[in-house]
Protein backbone atom coordinates (compact mmCIF):
# COMPACT_ATOMS: atom_id res chain seq x y z
CA UNK A 1 0.00 0.00 0.00
CA UNK A 2 1.32 3.35 -0.88
CA UNK A 3 -0.08 6.50 0.77
CA UNK A 4 -0.14 10.49 -0.35
CA UNK A 5 -1.09 13.45 0.64
CA UNK A 6 -2.60 16.54 -1.06
CA UNK A 7 -1.95 19.28 1.84
CA UNK A 8 -3.36 22.24 -0.45
CA UNK A 9 -7.29 19.77 -0.54
CA UNK A 10 -6.55 19.34 3.49
CA UNK A 11 -9.39 21.39 5.85
CA UNK A 12 -7.35 20.15 8.98
CA UNK A 13 -10.06 17.87 10.37
CA UNK A 14 -8.12 15.66 11.85
CA UNK A 15 -10.26 12.59 11.11
CA UNK A 16 -7.33 11.28 9.42
CA UNK A 17 -5.70 10.87 12.48
CA UNK A 18 -8.53 9.68 14.63
CA UNK A 19 -8.48 6.71 12.01
CA UNK A 20 -5.01 5.89 11.66
CA UNK A 21 -2.79 7.70 14.05
CA UNK A 22 0.77 5.48 13.29
CA UNK A 23 0.54 7.45 9.38
CA UNK A 24 -0.76 10.57 9.81
CA UNK A 25 -0.62 13.60 12.25
CA UNK A 26 -1.55 17.20 11.88
CA UNK A 27 1.04 20.33 11.88
CA UNK A 28 0.86 21.91 15.29
CA UNK A 29 0.94 25.41 14.01
CA UNK A 30 -2.15 25.12 10.79
CA UNK A 31 -3.48 21.68 11.95
CA UNK A 32 -2.36 20.71 8.14
CA UNK A 33 -2.24 16.83 7.11
CA UNK A 34 1.30 15.20 7.72
CA UNK A 35 2.17 11.75 6.61
CA UNK A 36 4.24 9.85 9.27
CA UNK A 37 4.51 6.79 6.72
CA UNK A 38 3.76 6.59 3.37
CA UNK A 39 4.57 3.04 3.00
CA UNK A 40 2.11 1.42 5.74
CA UNK A 41 1.97 -2.32 6.97
CA UNK A 42 -0.54 -4.52 5.89
CA UNK A 43 -1.69 -4.99 9.67
CA UNK A 44 -2.95 -0.87 8.99
CA UNK A 45 -4.23 -1.06 5.64
CA UNK A 46 -8.04 -0.87 7.17
CA UNK A 47 -7.34 1.69 9.02
CA UNK A 48 -5.69 3.60 6.44
CA UNK A 49 -8.72 2.89 3.68
CA UNK A 50 -10.78 4.26 6.92
CA UNK A 51 -9.01 7.29 6.73
CA UNK A 52 -8.94 8.42 3.28
CA UNK A 53 -12.65 7.56 3.32
CA UNK A 54 -13.50 9.61 6.08
CA UNK A 55 -11.54 12.75 5.35
CA UNK A 56 -13.87 15.20 4.53
CA UNK A 57 -11.57 17.07 2.05
CA UNK A 58 -10.61 14.27 -0.32
CA UNK A 59 -7.30 14.78 0.36
CA UNK A 60 -5.85 11.18 0.58
CA UNK A 61 -5.09 8.49 -2.35
CA UNK A 62 -3.78 5.11 -2.10
CA UNK A 63 -2.73 2.93 -4.48
CA UNK A 64 -2.68 -0.84 -3.35
CA UNK B 1 -31.04 -10.35 9.51
CA UNK B 2 -29.72 -11.19 5.44
CA UNK B 3 -28.25 -8.97 3.37
CA UNK B 4 -29.75 -7.75 0.86
CA UNK B 5 -29.64 -8.36 -3.13
CA UNK B 6 -30.15 -4.99 -4.51
CA UNK B 7 -29.51 -1.30 -2.50
CA UNK B 8 -30.90 1.40 -4.00
CA UNK B 9 -29.38 4.86 -3.38
CA UNK B 10 -31.58 7.79 -3.59
CA UNK B 11 -29.56 11.34 -4.22
CA UNK B 12 -25.67 10.95 -5.70
CA UNK B 13 -23.91 13.54 -3.36
CA UNK B 14 -21.82 12.85 -0.52
CA UNK B 15 -23.90 11.16 1.82
CA UNK B 16 -25.03 9.24 -0.50
CA UNK B 17 -21.51 8.12 -2.46
CA UNK B 18 -20.34 7.16 1.19
CA UNK B 19 -23.08 4.98 1.57
CA UNK B 20 -21.83 3.00 -1.65
CA UNK B 21 -18.42 2.99 -0.53
CA UNK B 22 -18.95 2.09 3.10
CA UNK B 23 -21.15 -0.97 1.94
CA UNK B 24 -18.61 -2.13 -0.44
CA UNK B 25 -15.49 -1.68 2.11
CA UNK B 26 -17.95 -3.45 4.08
CA UNK B 27 -17.92 -6.41 1.81
CA UNK B 28 -21.21 -5.75 0.30
CA UNK B 29 -21.07 -7.57 -3.38
CA UNK B 30 -24.87 -7.73 -4.47
CA UNK B 31 -26.42 -5.27 -6.78
CA UNK B 32 -25.89 -1.21 -6.21
CA UNK B 33 -27.46 1.86 -7.80
CA UNK B 34 -27.55 5.57 -7.26
CA UNK B 35 -29.86 7.76 -8.30
CA UNK B 36 -29.12 11.53 -8.75
CA UNK B 37 -31.29 14.36 -9.45
CA UNK B 38 -28.32 16.30 -11.08
CA UNK B 39 -26.54 15.48 -13.98
CA UNK B 40 -22.93 15.42 -13.09
CA UNK B 41 -20.81 13.07 -11.25
CA UNK B 42 -20.87 13.21 -7.82
CA UNK B 43 -19.13 16.49 -6.65
CA UNK B 44 -18.26 17.94 -3.12
CA UNK B 45 -19.85 21.17 -1.90
CA UNK B 46 -17.85 22.69 0.73
CA UNK B 47 -15.33 24.09 -1.95
CA UNK B 48 -18.46 25.73 -3.76
CA UNK B 49 -18.37 28.94 -1.82
CA UNK B 50 -14.94 29.01 -1.09
CA UNK B 51 -12.21 27.82 -3.75
CA UNK B 52 -14.96 27.47 -6.73
CA UNK B 53 -16.64 30.62 -6.52
CA UNK B 54 -13.04 32.68 -6.22
CA UNK B 55 -12.29 30.79 -9.48
CA UNK B 56 -9.00 29.13 -7.35
CA UNK B 57 -10.64 25.85 -8.33
CA UNK B 58 -11.85 24.55 -11.47
CA UNK B 59 -15.17 22.79 -10.90
CA UNK B 60 -13.21 19.21 -11.75
CA UNK B 61 -11.41 19.54 -8.69
CA UNK B 62 -14.78 19.31 -6.51
CA UNK B 63 -15.19 16.31 -8.21
CA UNK B 64 -15.90 13.96 -5.42
CA UNK B 65 -13.90 9.96 -6.95
CA UNK B 66 -11.97 10.55 -9.82
CA UNK B 67 -13.76 8.07 -13.01
CA UNK B 68 -11.59 5.02 -12.38
CA UNK B 69 -12.49 5.02 -8.84
CA UNK B 70 -16.26 5.54 -9.32
CA UNK B 71 -16.08 2.28 -11.97
CA UNK B 72 -14.19 0.24 -9.22
CA UNK B 73 -17.00 0.70 -7.20
CA UNK B 74 -18.67 -1.09 -10.01
CA UNK B 75 -22.24 0.44 -8.75
CA UNK B 76 -24.80 1.63 -11.60
CA UNK B 77 -25.45 5.67 -11.75
CA UNK B 78 -28.29 6.42 -13.01
CA UNK B 79 -27.91 10.55 -13.20
CA UNK B 80 -29.97 13.31 -13.89
CA UNK B 81 -33.15 12.29 -13.35
CA UNK B 82 -34.82 13.19 -10.20
CA UNK B 83 -37.11 10.85 -8.17
CA UNK B 84 -40.26 11.86 -7.74
CA UNK B 85 -42.44 8.96 -5.87
CA UNK B 86 -41.72 6.06 -3.59
CA UNK B 87 -43.65 3.09 -2.42
CA UNK B 88 -42.52 1.96 0.81
CA UNK B 89 -44.37 -1.19 0.50
CA UNK B 90 -42.63 -2.62 -2.35
CA UNK B 91 -39.65 -0.31 -2.08
CA UNK B 92 -39.88 1.32 -5.34
CA UNK B 93 -39.02 4.35 -6.63
CA UNK B 94 -40.11 6.28 -9.72
CA UNK B 95 -38.25 9.16 -11.58
CA UNK B 96 -38.83 11.89 -13.60
CA UNK B 97 -37.82 10.27 -16.66
CA UNK B 98 -40.69 7.39 -16.00
CA UNK B 99 -37.86 4.77 -15.14
CA UNK B 100 -39.08 2.30 -12.11
CA UNK B 101 -36.35 1.34 -10.10
CA UNK B 102 -36.98 -1.69 -7.03
CA UNK B 103 -34.47 -2.50 -4.16
CA UNK B 104 -34.38 -5.06 -1.25
CA UNK B 105 -33.02 -1.61 0.45
CA UNK B 106 -33.26 2.04 -0.47
CA UNK B 107 -31.63 4.66 1.49
CA UNK B 108 -32.89 8.07 0.84
CA UNK B 109 -30.20 10.39 0.19
CA UNK B 110 -31.95 13.35 -1.31
CA UNK B 111 -30.51 16.42 1.01
CA UNK B 112 -31.72 19.92 1.17
CA UNK B 113 -32.81 22.56 -1.26
CA UNK B 114 -32.44 26.27 -0.74
CA UNK B 115 -34.97 28.16 1.38
CA UNK B 116 -35.89 31.51 -0.73
CA UNK B 117 -37.15 34.88 0.09
CA UNK B 118 -40.89 34.55 -1.07
CA UNK B 119 -41.76 36.72 -4.12
CA UNK B 120 -37.79 37.34 -5.61
CA UNK B 121 -38.01 34.58 -8.38
CA UNK B 122 -38.73 36.95 -11.42
CA UNK B 123 -35.69 39.01 -10.66
CA UNK B 124 -32.70 38.60 -12.26
CA UNK B 125 -29.95 38.97 -10.11
CA UNK B 126 -30.85 36.92 -6.96
CA UNK B 127 -28.82 33.49 -6.12
CA UNK B 128 -29.16 31.05 -4.32
CA UNK B 129 -25.94 28.65 -3.75
CA UNK B 130 -26.42 24.92 -3.45
CA UNK B 131 -25.55 23.10 -6.57
CA UNK B 132 -22.52 23.59 -9.24
CA UNK B 133 -24.51 25.42 -11.24
CA UNK B 134 -25.64 27.69 -8.65
CA UNK B 135 -22.05 28.58 -7.80
CA UNK B 136 -20.88 29.24 -11.51
CA UNK B 137 -23.76 31.59 -12.31
CA UNK B 138 -23.23 33.59 -9.27
CA UNK B 139 -19.97 33.38 -10.27
CA UNK B 140 -20.51 35.06 -13.45
CA UNK B 141 -22.96 37.68 -11.69
CA UNK B 142 -20.06 38.88 -9.70
CA UNK B 143 -17.45 39.65 -11.57
CA UNK B 144 -19.86 41.77 -13.11
CA UNK B 145 -21.05 43.69 -10.22
CA UNK B 146 -19.86 45.97 -7.87
CA UNK B 147 -22.64 45.54 -4.71
CA UNK B 148 -23.42 42.13 -3.26
CA UNK B 149 -25.96 41.76 -0.81
CA UNK B 150 -26.16 38.80 1.21
CA UNK B 151 -29.17 37.73 3.20
CA UNK B 152 -28.05 34.93 5.80
CA UNK B 153 -25.41 35.61 8.12
CA UNK B 154 -25.14 31.46 8.76
CA UNK B 155 -22.13 29.21 7.61
CA UNK B 156 -22.73 29.57 3.91
CA UNK B 157 -23.94 33.50 4.37
CA UNK B 158 -20.75 34.36 6.19
CA UNK B 159 -18.45 31.99 3.69
CA UNK B 160 -19.80 33.99 0.67
CA UNK B 161 -19.54 37.07 2.26
CA UNK B 162 -15.81 36.61 2.74
CA UNK B 163 -14.95 34.81 -0.72
CA UNK B 164 -17.37 37.89 -2.35
CA UNK B 165 -15.05 40.37 -0.83
CA UNK B 166 -11.84 38.69 -1.57
CA UNK B 167 -12.59 39.02 -5.16
CA UNK B 168 -13.08 43.06 -4.11
CA UNK B 169 -16.67 43.62 -4.35
CA UNK B 170 -18.24 45.98 -1.93
CA UNK B 171 -20.53 43.36 0.44
CA UNK B 172 -23.02 43.80 2.99
CA UNK B 173 -24.19 40.47 5.33
CA UNK B 174 -27.60 41.16 6.79
CA UNK B 175 -28.92 38.59 9.38
CA UNK B 176 -31.37 38.38 12.39
CA UNK B 177 -28.81 37.26 14.25
CA UNK B 178 -26.77 39.37 16.44
CA UNK B 179 -23.49 38.35 14.90
CA UNK B 180 -22.38 35.89 11.81
CA UNK B 181 -23.01 32.46 12.87
CA UNK B 182 -24.06 32.91 16.69
CA UNK B 183 -25.98 29.99 16.71
CA UNK B 184 -23.17 27.67 15.86
CA UNK B 185 -20.51 29.56 17.33
CA UNK B 186 -21.78 31.11 20.82
CA UNK B 187 -21.86 34.63 21.36
CA UNK B 188 -17.87 35.14 21.82
CA UNK B 189 -16.80 33.76 18.79
CA UNK B 190 -19.25 34.97 16.58
CA UNK B 191 -18.47 38.59 18.21
CA UNK B 192 -14.92 38.21 17.54
CA UNK B 193 -16.15 36.84 13.64
CA UNK B 194 -17.89 39.84 13.03
CA UNK B 195 -14.92 41.79 14.17
CA UNK B 196 -13.12 40.21 11.25
CA UNK B 197 -15.33 40.59 9.08
CA UNK B 198 -15.40 43.98 9.20
CA UNK B 199 -11.84 44.36 9.35
CA UNK B 200 -11.91 42.98 5.82
CA UNK B 201 -14.39 45.73 5.14
CA UNK B 202 -17.49 43.84 5.27
CA UNK B 203 -20.49 46.01 5.96
CA UNK B 204 -22.89 44.36 8.37
CA UNK B 205 -26.75 45.08 9.22
CA UNK B 206 -27.15 42.22 11.60
CA UNK B 207 -30.18 41.78 14.18
CA UNK B 208 -32.33 43.00 10.98
CA UNK B 209 -34.53 41.29 8.82
CA UNK B 210 -35.27 41.77 5.29
CA UNK B 211 -38.59 43.40 4.37
CA UNK B 212 -38.21 43.13 0.59
CA UNK B 213 -36.27 43.23 -2.62
CA UNK B 214 -36.45 46.08 -4.87
CA UNK B 215 -35.71 45.56 -8.61
CA UNK B 216 -35.48 47.74 -11.85
CA UNK B 217 -36.19 47.06 -15.06
CA UNK B 218 -36.61 43.18 -13.88
CA UNK B 219 -33.31 43.35 -12.64
CA UNK B 220 -32.70 43.52 -8.58
CA UNK B 221 -31.53 46.57 -7.08
CA UNK B 222 -31.41 46.39 -3.80
CA UNK B 223 -32.58 45.07 -0.01
CA UNK B 224 -35.01 46.73 2.13
CA UNK B 225 -34.79 46.35 5.92
CA UNK B 226 -37.52 46.13 8.56
CA UNK B 227 -34.91 49.09 10.14
CA UNK B 228 -35.83 51.27 6.92
CA UNK B 229 -32.82 51.49 5.59
CA UNK B 230 -32.29 50.42 1.57
CA UNK B 231 -29.20 48.87 0.68
CA UNK B 232 -28.07 49.15 -2.98
CA UNK B 233 -27.54 46.02 -4.74
CA UNK B 234 -26.43 44.42 -8.01
CA UNK B 235 -26.42 41.30 -7.04
CA UNK B 236 -28.08 39.21 -3.90
CA UNK B 237 -27.23 36.29 -2.78
CA UNK B 238 -29.77 34.39 0.01
CA UNK B 239 -28.63 32.01 2.27
CA UNK B 240 -31.37 31.60 4.68
CA UNK B 241 -31.15 28.08 5.33
CA UNK B 242 -32.13 24.66 3.79
CA UNK B 243 -35.41 22.44 3.17
CA UNK B 244 -35.11 19.07 3.72
CA UNK B 245 -35.84 17.78 -0.05
CA UNK B 246 -39.03 15.31 1.04
CA UNK B 247 -41.60 16.45 -1.50
CA UNK B 248 -41.11 13.60 -3.17
CA UNK B 249 -42.10 11.33 -0.72
CA UNK B 250 -45.21 12.51 0.41
CA UNK B 251 -47.58 9.90 -0.10
CA UNK B 252 -45.37 7.19 0.40
CA UNK B 253 -46.41 6.57 3.91
CA UNK B 254 -42.78 7.38 5.67
CA UNK B 255 -43.11 10.19 8.48
CA UNK B 256 -41.91 13.48 6.73
CA UNK B 257 -41.16 16.25 9.56
CA UNK B 258 -38.00 18.50 8.81
CA UNK B 259 -36.37 16.21 7.30
CA UNK B 260 -37.28 11.69 6.85
CA UNK B 261 -38.09 11.25 10.20
CA UNK B 262 -35.71 7.74 11.67
CA UNK B 263 -35.13 5.68 14.50
CA UNK B 264 -31.91 5.80 16.39
CA UNK B 265 -30.67 3.46 13.68
CA UNK B 266 -31.24 5.88 10.89
CA UNK B 267 -34.26 3.29 9.64
CA UNK B 268 -37.43 5.35 8.46
CA UNK B 269 -39.17 2.07 7.73
CA UNK B 270 -38.76 -1.53 7.30
CA UNK B 271 -35.85 -1.86 4.66
CA UNK B 272 -35.25 1.71 4.46
CA UNK B 273 -32.74 4.13 5.64
CA UNK B 274 -32.08 7.95 5.28
CA UNK B 275 -28.49 9.33 5.48
CA UNK B 276 -27.06 13.46 5.27
CA UNK B 277 -28.93 16.76 5.47
CA UNK B 278 -32.33 15.10 4.56
CA UNK B 279 -32.09 12.57 7.61
CA UNK B 280 -34.11 13.18 11.05
CA UNK B 281 -32.82 10.87 13.49
CA UNK B 282 -33.51 9.77 17.28
CA UNK B 283 -30.58 11.21 18.77
CA UNK B 284 -30.56 10.14 22.69
CA UNK B 285 -34.12 11.99 23.57
CA UNK B 286 -34.77 14.42 20.97
CA UNK B 287 -34.45 14.24 16.61
CA UNK B 288 -31.85 15.39 15.12
CA UNK B 289 -30.67 16.49 11.47
CA UNK B 290 -27.28 17.70 10.51
CA UNK B 291 -26.51 19.88 7.55
CA UNK B 292 -23.08 19.16 7.06
CA UNK B 293 -20.01 17.38 5.35
CA UNK B 294 -18.57 15.34 7.60
CA UNK B 295 -22.46 14.13 9.12
CA UNK B 296 -22.89 12.86 5.58
CA UNK B 297 -19.91 10.49 5.92
CA UNK B 298 -20.11 9.33 9.58
CA UNK B 299 -23.48 8.67 9.34
CA UNK B 300 -22.93 6.78 5.99
CA UNK B 301 -20.89 4.59 7.70
CA UNK B 302 -23.69 3.51 9.95
CA UNK B 303 -26.45 3.34 7.96
CA UNK B 304 -24.27 0.99 5.88
CA UNK B 305 -22.91 -1.13 8.46
CA UNK B 306 -26.93 -1.77 9.38
CA UNK B 307 -28.15 -2.63 5.71
CA UNK B 308 -25.45 -5.04 6.39
CA UNK B 309 -27.11 -6.74 9.35
CA UNK B 310 -25.56 -4.46 12.06
CA UNK B 311 -27.81 -3.18 14.64
CA UNK B 312 -26.07 0.56 15.44
CA UNK B 313 -27.22 3.73 17.14
CA UNK B 314 -25.96 6.82 15.42
CA UNK B 315 -24.26 9.00 17.88
CA UNK B 316 -22.20 11.42 16.20
CA UNK B 317 -20.30 14.27 17.79
CA UNK B 318 -21.18 17.21 15.31
CA UNK B 319 -18.14 18.44 13.45
CA UNK B 320 -18.00 21.00 11.17
CA UNK B 321 -15.10 23.90 10.02
CA UNK B 322 -15.34 27.10 7.98
CA UNK B 323 -12.78 28.97 6.25
CA UNK B 324 -13.07 32.80 5.98
CA UNK B 325 -10.43 35.07 5.35
CA UNK B 326 -7.43 34.20 7.67
CA UNK B 327 -9.51 32.16 9.77
CA UNK B 328 -10.32 28.76 10.53
CA UNK B 329 -12.68 27.94 12.25
CA UNK B 330 -13.47 24.04 13.68
CA UNK B 331 -15.87 23.42 16.16
CA UNK B 332 -16.37 19.82 17.43
CA UNK B 333 -20.10 19.12 19.88
CA UNK B 334 -23.21 21.72 19.84
CA UNK B 335 -22.34 25.34 21.46
CA UNK B 336 -24.68 26.80 23.06
CA UNK B 337 -25.65 30.42 23.86
CA UNK B 338 -25.95 29.39 27.52
CA UNK B 339 -22.86 27.43 27.82
CA UNK B 340 -20.21 28.71 30.09
CA UNK B 341 -16.91 29.83 27.86
CA UNK B 342 -13.21 29.13 29.06
CA UNK B 343 -10.40 29.60 26.89
CA UNK B 344 -8.82 26.18 27.05
CA UNK B 345 -5.71 26.89 24.50
CA UNK B 346 -4.41 30.13 23.41
CA UNK B 347 -5.46 33.23 23.32
CA UNK B 348 -8.11 35.54 21.82
CA UNK B 349 -5.31 38.46 21.42
CA UNK B 350 -3.36 36.65 18.97
CA UNK B 351 -6.68 34.59 17.31
CA UNK B 352 -5.14 31.42 17.91
CA UNK B 353 -6.73 29.78 20.62
CA UNK B 354 -9.75 27.16 21.49
CA UNK B 355 -12.72 27.66 23.34
CA UNK B 356 -14.62 25.15 25.25
CA UNK B 357 -18.41 25.27 26.13
CA UNK B 358 -19.32 23.67 29.42
CA UNK B 359 -23.17 23.66 30.52
CA UNK B 360 -23.66 22.56 34.20
CA UNK B 361 -19.83 21.83 34.11
CA UNK B 362 -20.11 19.32 31.02
CA UNK B 363 -18.04 20.14 28.35
CA UNK B 364 -20.53 20.02 25.30
CA UNK B 365 -18.51 21.50 22.76
CA UNK B 366 -14.93 22.95 21.64
CA UNK B 367 -14.79 25.91 19.33
CA UNK B 368 -11.20 26.47 17.83
CA UNK B 369 -9.63 29.21 15.63
CA UNK B 370 -6.68 28.67 13.83
CA UNK B 371 -5.71 25.64 15.79
CA UNK B 372 -7.35 22.75 14.34
CA UNK B 373 -5.12 19.84 16.43
CA UNK B 374 -5.33 21.22 19.48
CA UNK B 375 -8.99 21.12 18.84
CA UNK B 376 -9.62 17.96 17.96
CA UNK B 377 -7.41 16.96 20.88
CA UNK B 378 -10.14 18.38 22.68
CA UNK B 379 -12.54 16.89 21.37
CA UNK B 380 -12.52 13.78 23.77
CA UNK B 381 -13.23 15.80 26.71
CA UNK B 382 -16.98 15.82 24.74
CA UNK B 383 -17.04 12.13 23.97
CA UNK B 384 -15.82 11.46 27.78
CA UNK B 385 -18.78 13.85 29.09
CA UNK B 386 -21.31 12.27 26.89
CA UNK B 387 -20.10 8.75 27.87
CA UNK B 388 -21.15 9.39 31.41
CA UNK B 389 -24.37 10.75 29.91
CA UNK B 390 -25.60 7.48 28.35
CA UNK B 391 -27.46 4.41 29.38
CA UNK B 392 -25.51 1.94 27.55
CA UNK B 393 -27.60 -0.23 25.31
CA UNK B 394 -29.99 2.57 24.92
Amino acid sequence: MKVSIDQSRCVAAGSCVAAAAAVFDQRDEDGIVVLLNASPPADLADDVRQAAAVCPALAITIED
Amino acid sequence: MNTPASVLIVGASAAGLSTAESLRRGGYRGRLTLLGAEPHLPYDRPPLSKQVLAGQWEPERAQLRSSAALSDLDAEFVLGDPAIGLDAATRTVQTASGRVLRAESIVLATGVRPRALPETADLAGVHVLRTLGDTLALQVDLAQSKRLVVVGEGVLGAEIAATARTLGLDVTMVGPQPAPMFSQLGPMVSSLLGDVHAEYGIQLRLGTGVTALTGRRSRVAGVRLDTGEELPADVVVVAIGGIPNTDWLSGSGLTLDNGVVCDSRCRAAEGIHAVGDVARWQHYDSLLRLENRTNAIEQASVVAANILGADRPYRPIPYFWTDQFDAKIQVHGTPRADANVTIVDGDIASRRFVARHSVAGRPVAVVGWNMPKQTRLRRQEIVDATAGLVPTGR
